[in-house]
Formats: structure tokens, sequence, C-alpha cells
């Protein structure tokens, strides 16, 4: 897991989730730890979208529910 | 008030009086127009609501100048009357193009800012014909009706968000785009209004700007019927 990513990724969470930096852990669950809606949930992947320059198409996002599996997603597409 | 109000469709009719309307109440208010540009208390920017990039260009224009849109008036609409039979399907996809995916691409870039304020104000003028029908109108009738399905969903998805998004439904108006049916037409189109008249542009900017009030703060999914009675029970 590369630090360099996960900072960026933890950046976008703290600024759209307004959550702690410390809260972004690989365990955390978006609805029931991160408090996040839908809405919030858009507009996170939307910001990661632009800060690392990609295009997540929304079928990827189904079942997703931990940062840990957004984090692998966002990775596995900043190659 | 000093919020940023876009009224889209400014340049003449319901547009222009909302446009006024908000000016007059201490609002920054811009307006887009296709053609011809308005002269007023306003920012006049060039847009034509069916293409994406003018919408984009629009905005960023705007928020350079005035800020983050607050209050948003979708009102640009188009018409191209005709008989089903005689209604070809272009002149059908046209006027649902700018009607109601114009609405889209305005409601759309708005809301990006307004999710980042949480709140904000969305306002798109339907018509009558949206629920009551109209001969002739088919294309213009199904954009207007369209507006309704489109901006309850919206007021779903963002009321969270203290964002509401309201439907005003006129009925005639005393503006260039009614006035094209003709004098007999629009003399009798007014006869089957309960009223017994059609209305100013200044009584349907009256009720925007109400919606766009502190005092509407509570009201979000509406449709508001601004007819003389004319759509009575629909």
């Amino acid at each position: 897991m590369s630090q360099e990513i996960f900072d960026r990724f933890t950046k976008c969470a703290v600024k759209m989730l307004s959550v702690d930096a410390a809260k972004v852990t690989r365990e955390a669950r978006f609805k029931e730890d991160l408090e996040a809606d839908s809405l919030d949930l858009v507009e996170f992947v939307m910001e990661l979208e632009s800060e690392f320059g990609i295009e997540v198409p929304e079928q990827e996002l189904e079942g997703i529910t931990t940062v840990g599996q957004a984090f692998d997603l966002i990775s596995s597409k900043t190659k | 008030m000093s919020r940023v109000v876009l009224v889209t469709g400014g340049s003449r009719g319901i547009g222009l009086a909302t446009a006024k309307r908000f000016a007059e109440l201490g609002d920054k208010v811009a307006v887009t127009y296709n053609s011809t540009p308005p002269s007023g208390d306003f920012v006049a920017v060039q847009c034509d609501v069916t293409k994406q990039a003018d919408v984009d260009r629009a905005f960023d224009e705007i928020e350079a100048q005035l800020g983050p849109v607050e209050v948003l008036v979708s009102n640009a609409g188009v018409t191209k009357d005709g008989l089903l039979l005689r209604m070809k399907e272009n002149d059908f996809a046209e006027v649902i193009d700018a009607n109601l995916t114009g609405a889209f691409r305005v409601c759309k870039r708005a809301t990006q800012s307004m999710l980042r304020a949480r709140k904000g104000r969305m306002i798109l003028v339907s018509s009558v014909v949206g629920l009551l029908g109209q001969a002739g109108q088919a294309n213009y009738a199904a954009s207007k009706a369209g507006l309704v399905g489109f901006a309850r969903s919206l007021a779903r998805e963002l009321g969270s968000r203290s964002i509401t998004v309201n439907v005003v439904a006129p009925g005639p108006v005393d503006t260039d785009m009614t006035r094209t049916l003709g004098e007999e037409k629009l003399k009798a189109f007014a006869e089957l209004v309960p009223l017994g008249r059609i209305a100013s542009p200044e009584e349907i900017a009256g009720v925007i700007a109400f919606l766009a009030s502190a005092d509407a703060a509570y009201i979000t999914g509406a449709v508001i019927p601004v007819d003389g009675g004319l759509g009575m029970g629909h």
C-alpha cells in the first residue's frame, strides 16, 4: 500500500466527509463509522476522481462499504 | 438580501420579470439569454441551455463575477407547436432538449456549489399544460410535466442539505411566447381562466421570489399553480 496515495485519499475523505484523519482506517465503514450518507459518498468519489485524475464508473462502486475497499479500487486505477 | 441569483432565459417574459424582481430585492442577479441580451440591473451571459459547454461557461463566468449561485431559476424554454400527426420527431426532441434536459444541465451544475454551501433554492418554471395537456403542444406539455418528476426527485436527493426544489406552473401569461398564439386564441384562453384574464409576468415573478425567500424554507417538491384557477384539480 502506497502511503503517499493513502495520504491523498485521506485528505479527500477529511475534506468531503468532515471526519478526523485518524478515523480514516482501512477497517472504517463509511456509513456506520464515518457517518457518510449516499450524497457524501458521491461527493467523495468525485473529489477522488479529480484528485487522482481517474474515472470511477458507478457499477464499480457497488458493494463497497469500507475505506479499505474504496482505497484498493482507487489505487488499482492510479497505476 | 444579496444572494446570488441566476435566472435562465432572462431576456424577456417571465425570466426578465423575475430577474428584475430579485434585483429590486437587493440580490446579485445574473441572467442567461440565448439570442437577445436584456438590459437591467443584472449580469447577462449568453448561454444556449441545449449545450453543456455553454452552461459550464456561463456558470464559470457568473461564479467569477458574483460568486456561487445560491438561487437558481430554471426558466429557459421554447415551443414548437403542432398537432401530433404533423409533429416531426425533431420538433419533439428539440423542445424536450431545451425545456427538460436544459433544466437538468443547469440544475446539475448548480447542485455542485449548493451542496458545498449546504443550502440552496431551485425553482423550475413549468406550465399549467404540463398537467392539463394542450392540443398542439404534446412536446411542450411533455417537457413541462417532466419537470415535475425531475424536481421532486431532486427535492428528495438534496433535501438533507437544505436545498429546496420547487416548480411553478403558470397559466397563460402576457409574454412573447403566448402572443404567438394570436389575439383570438389568447382571448379564448383567457375566457377559460376562472379569473377571466391572463397573468402579467410580474405575477409569476412574485411567486418565484417567494419560493426563494426565508418564508418558503419548508416548501420543497411542491408544484405551485399560478394560473388564475385554470388548472384546478390537476
